[in-house]
Order: structure tokens, then C-alpha cells, then sequence
């Protein structure tokens, strides 16, 4: 079935009972060539690519849940590529490229909207940073323009530009940056993955690694043993269970971030708008509701439902910086668990045990990456060796100190971001 | 979420400041792998797990939490210096 406008209007005449489900429910066989555990975004998108640009389609997705019932489904949906540092950049720009043909590479509408991201900051201090950082974005062969307070006040006229505190000196604009429907993704690599031959099989957790002399051999699921040649860890915030059954130990702290959303408003923020003091950043989804967050609650949890301290710093830097949104009340709020690396930055690689793959370390930032993660993480797992876009991912950069990307300059430290 | 500092008593999250796991410190002549362990690599585990917390805005003790990452309990609470011994 392809999706297209004559098909919207033919449906739309005919009681819309020509529509069919978007994939089949797979049930799994005794052996693939390549198992992917975790159907999050990362997992559905490296099986596309896997099927599209290598040709293997004897792959399996195991999800224990349902497809895009993880942090895919859970963030704030915010798509850019204002990286800095060498590793990141190149890899931020690739995805945001890969973004924006992606509609129609998948035929199905993932309401990417480029809506812009504005940064603000607020000290002359931050302003050169910003500068810098915009100017890196250019070299990269991205957009970043440099706004002043006249700039910022004619997308954003609600701030509060005068605020004592945190008055608003200008902001870092980047027009190609915005939000996507985050499930729509996950929908879209499942059914492009599905048509290209991929089974993708729910409520089937994987609860064992067998390992044989050095090489993986198959995984013990609540579905019964399942053999693979190459398996692949993509399980965000439970990637330390999930390696933990192949004897490992990462550099991976799991997290509760959380998200909030309004009730439904007449449209009143056009841009993606980040705070740049306090961690706050809002949009508004095209259903109205204004959809915002700020940072990790700060210890680790597994627990999907955040504390009150973190709701109540981000509605206090929302009021610190639009008073306006005072008047809105918060519909729901959430939270996922996302996996934290001592650097902010993920990690794409081979590991110890041959033909077992692992992709981790999204941090808070991983829905961005979905489409040149799975690009490149394909890659890898087809021909072995890394994608130029994705080289810098390395497992071993925290033991060697070598190629360590850390964003935001705090040191490479797990309780530092 | 509340920490029941031995000094202080039972006071709000926000006095505290999250330190991480609970891990013993290498010797320095440990060599990379002891130290990469510590530094880097966690156990994350799912359920009971023991870690450093700095009282900050309370008496500054460091103290070792027994919590559930599952569902925040805390059955426990020391002083790091008594745990340590
Ligand atoms: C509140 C919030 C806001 C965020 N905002 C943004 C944002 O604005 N922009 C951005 O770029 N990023 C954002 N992120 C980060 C982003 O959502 C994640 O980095 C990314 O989604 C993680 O990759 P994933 O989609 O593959 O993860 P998930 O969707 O979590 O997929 C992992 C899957 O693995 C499955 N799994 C786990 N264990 C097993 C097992 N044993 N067997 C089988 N399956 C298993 C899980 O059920 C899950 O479905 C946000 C995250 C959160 C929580
Ligand atoms: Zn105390």
C-alpha cells in the first residue's frame, strides 16, 4: 500500500476500509542471519537500512514491548544538527540531510517540520560561545545565524527580554532545525523494513546472550531460542541489562528524563525555543499542545515517571523566560529512561565478542540521530567496517582517553550532565 | 523522593547532590583496566543499587543510599566514612 493524496481522497469517498496494517506481526523463526534487539528508533531504522542498502533481509527486530513504545515514542522531538565538536558534527549533519528526504524515501509522513531552533543566550560570555559554536555549524556546511535581541523579539515577542536575571541578549538561530512526529518515525523504518522483508516481532523479550568460543550463537527470548550469525544490541536505556547477558559492563548509566505537554492551544510559538540558562526548551506540536522539557532528573532510574523537584525547575525556567505560559495548564507528563555515557556522546561499535554489535549512549538527544544511526550502524554490521559519518563512536575511547566527545566541556564523568 | 541522612534526618532530594555508584576506589599502581572500571563502567543495575550522595545544603556528610532504581525506595542510608570501614 502507498500512501499518496489521490489515496487519502479515494479512502477518504469509501469509508476509509481500504487502509491495511502497516506491517505484518511476524512470528520468529529459528534463525536469521542478523538480530537486532530493541525496536526503538536506532533498532528500526538500522533494519531498514540493512535491507535497503545492503541487501539483507533475513534480519529480525525483537522488541519486548510493542514497536516505538520506548524513548522513540517518549521525547520531545526536537531535530537539529548544531553539534560542535569533530565526531558529533559531521554525524549530526549527515542525519539532519538524511531527514530531509526522508518522507519520501519512506512514502509516509513523519511531519518533519523545519520550524528553526533559536538558542538564546544571555551574558556576552554565552554570545561568543554561541558564535563560535555557529560558526563551526557553517564550516560544517550547516545554517546558523546569529541573532540579536531584535532578532530574537521578531520570531518570539512573548519573551521576557528584560527579565533581571536572565535578560535575553540574543539568540543562535538555526532555520533547519525543528520537530518531527516522533512515532510516525518509528511507524515508517518499521514499515519500510517490514516491506523490504524484515520480520519485526513484538512481546519478545530477549533474556540471554549465548556466546561460544568468542562468537555469538543465538539469544534466549520469551519466544523460544533464536540462532544469528551477527546480533545487535539497540535497547537505549536497558543496554546495561542487555550486556550484561554477554558478560559485559558499559560506560552507560541509565536516566529518567521528562516531558511535558499543555492542553491544546490556538498556535502562538512558531520556532523550537531553548532557554540558555536553565534547562528548558519548548515547541508546539500542530495539535496545539506546547510540548516542553528540560534536564535528567539526576540519579539513576528505571522508574518511567520523573520527581517533583525536576517538574518543578522546568515550569519555573518556563516562567522565568515566557511568563506567558503561566496561563497554560499541563495536560500529562512522562518521563523515559535514557542512556547516559560519561562524555554525552554515543557509542557505535563492534565489541570483544565476535558478530556482537552495540549501539548505545544516546543520552538525551538520540531521536535526532535516528536516520544516520541506523545508516551507519547498517553499515557496520553489513561490511564491518565503520561509516566515515559515525567513526568517532568508539567503545574503547573512555579506557583510552582517545577520542573523547565531550560536547559540553565538563570532563568525561558520568554525574556531569 | 526523600534521603534519611544519619545526621540530619530525613530531608528533601534537593539537599542532595548525586555522586553515582558506590565503587571502591583502585589503588594507583591498579593499572587501566581496574581504573577504567572505576571510572567508567557501571553495573546500572535494575533494581538495588548502593551510591555516594553529597548532603550539600545539609551537614556536607557524603553518604552511601541503598535505593530500588525500579521504584526509588531507599532502605538504607550511611555515612560514606562509616561505610567505608
Ligand atoms: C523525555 C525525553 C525527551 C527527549 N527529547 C529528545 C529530543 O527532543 N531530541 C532528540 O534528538 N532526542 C530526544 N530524546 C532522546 C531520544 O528519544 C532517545 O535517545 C532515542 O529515542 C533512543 O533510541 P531508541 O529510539 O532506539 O530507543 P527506544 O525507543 O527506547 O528503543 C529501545 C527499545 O528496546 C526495547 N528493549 C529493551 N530491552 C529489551 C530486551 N531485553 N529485549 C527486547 N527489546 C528490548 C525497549 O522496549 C525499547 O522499545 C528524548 C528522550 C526522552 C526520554
Ligand atoms: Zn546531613
Amino acid at each position: 500500500m502507498r500512501f499518496s493524496g489521490w489515496r487519502v481522497i479515494r479512502e477518504g469517498l469509501s469509508g476509509n476500509r481500504g487502509w491495511s496494517p502497516h506491517w505484518r506481526d511476524a512470528a520468529p523463526r529459528d534463525e536469521y542471519d542478523i538480530v537486532i534487539i530493541g525496536g526503538g528508533g536506532h533498532g528500526l531504522s538500522t533494519a531498514y537500512y540493512l535491507a535497503r542498502d545492503h541487501g539483507l533481509s533475513n534480519v529480525a527486530v525483537l522488541e519486548k514491548g510493542y514497536l516505538g513504545g520506548g524513548n522513540v515514542g517518549r521525547n520531545t522531538t526536537i531535530v537539529r544538527a548544531n553539534y560542535f565538536l569533530p565526531g558529533n558534527s559531521e554525524f549530526y549533519s549527515y542525519s539532519l540531510k538524511l531527514w530531509e528526504g526522508l518522507e519520501q524515501e519512506l512514502n509516509y509522513n513523519v511531519m518533519h517540520s523545519q520550524r528553526g531552533l533559536i538558542n538564546l543566550f544571555h551574558s556576552d560570555g554565552q554570545r561568543d560561545a554561541f558564535a563560535r559554536r555557529g560558526n563551526a555549524m557553517i564550516n560544517q556546511g550547516d545554517d546558523a545565524i546569529l541573532l540579536d535581541r531584535e532578532g530574537v523579539r521578531r520570531h518570539a515577542p512573548f519573551l521576557d527580554f528584560d527579565n533581571v536575571r536572565f535578560p535575553v541578549h540574543g539568540g543562535l538561530y538555526h532555520p533547519r532545525g525543528g520537530t518531527a512526529r516522533h512515532d510516525a518515525v518509528a511507524w515508517g523504518y518499521a514499515r519500510g523494513a517490514d516491506r523490504r522483508g524484515v520480520d519485526l516481532i513484538q512481546n519478545c523479550e530477549v533474556t540471554g546472550i549465548d556466546i561460544g568460543n568468542g562468537r555469538v550463537r543465538s539469544v534466549q527470548t520469551t519466544r523460544g531460542p533464536i540462532r544469528a550469525k551477527k546480533v545487535a544490541i539497540v535497547v537505549a536505556g536497558r543496554s546495561g541489562q542487555v550486556a550484561a547477558m554477554a558478560g559485559m559492563r558499559l560506560p552507560v548509566e541509565s536516566h529518567v528524563l521528562q516531558a511535558f505537554v499543555s492542553e491544546g492551544l490556538k498556535p502562538v510559538i512558531a520556532q523550537v525555543i531553548a532557554f540558555g540558562m536553565g534547562h528548558f526548551y519548548i515547541s508546539q506540536s500542530d495539535k496545539g499542545g506546547l510540548v516542553f522539557g528540560g534536564d535528567i532528573d539526576m540519579y539513576a532510574s528505571y522508574a518511567a515517571r520523573g520527581n517533583l523537584p525536576a517538574v518543578e525547575h522546568v515550569m519555573e525556567a518556563g516562567m522565568t523566560l515566557m511568563p506567558m505560559i503561566g496561563k497554560a495548564r499541563v495536560l500529562r507528563s512522562w518521563g523515559g529512561i535514557v542512556d547516559m555515557t560519561p562524555d554525552g556522546s554515543p557509542i557505535i561499535d563492534r565489541t570483544d565478542t565476535q558478530g556482537l554489535y552495540l549501539n548505545c549512549g544516546w543520552n538525551y538527544g538520540g531521536f535526532k540521530a535516528v536516520p544516520a544511526s541506523g545508516r551507519c550502524f547498517a553499515h557496520l554490521l553489513a561490511t564491518d567496517r565503520h561509516h566515515d559519518a559515525a567513526a568517532g563512536f568508539r567503545l574503547d575511547r573512555f579506557r583510552t582517553g582517545r577520542g573523547i566527545i565531550d560536547e559540553e566541556g565538563t570532563g568525561a564523568q558520568h554525574n556531569l550532565h | 523522593m526523600r534521603i534519611s541522612c544519619p545526621i540530619c534526618g530525613e530531608r528533601d532530594r534537593r539537599e542532595f547532590h548525586y555522586r553515582g555508584a558506590a565503587l571502591t576506589r583502585p589503588a594507583p599502581d591498579a593499572g587501566e583496566a581496574a581504573w577504567d572500571a572505576y571510572l567508567h563502567l557501571r553495573d546500572n543495575p535494575a533494581g538495588a543499587t548502593r551510591e555516594l550522595w553529597y548532603h550539600e545544603t545539609g551537614c556536607g556528610a557524603w553518604v552511601v543510599v541503598t535505593r530500588n532504581t525500579l521504584t526509588h525506595e531507599m532502605p538504607g542510608c550511611e555515612l560514606a566514612a562509616e561505610a567505608a570501614r
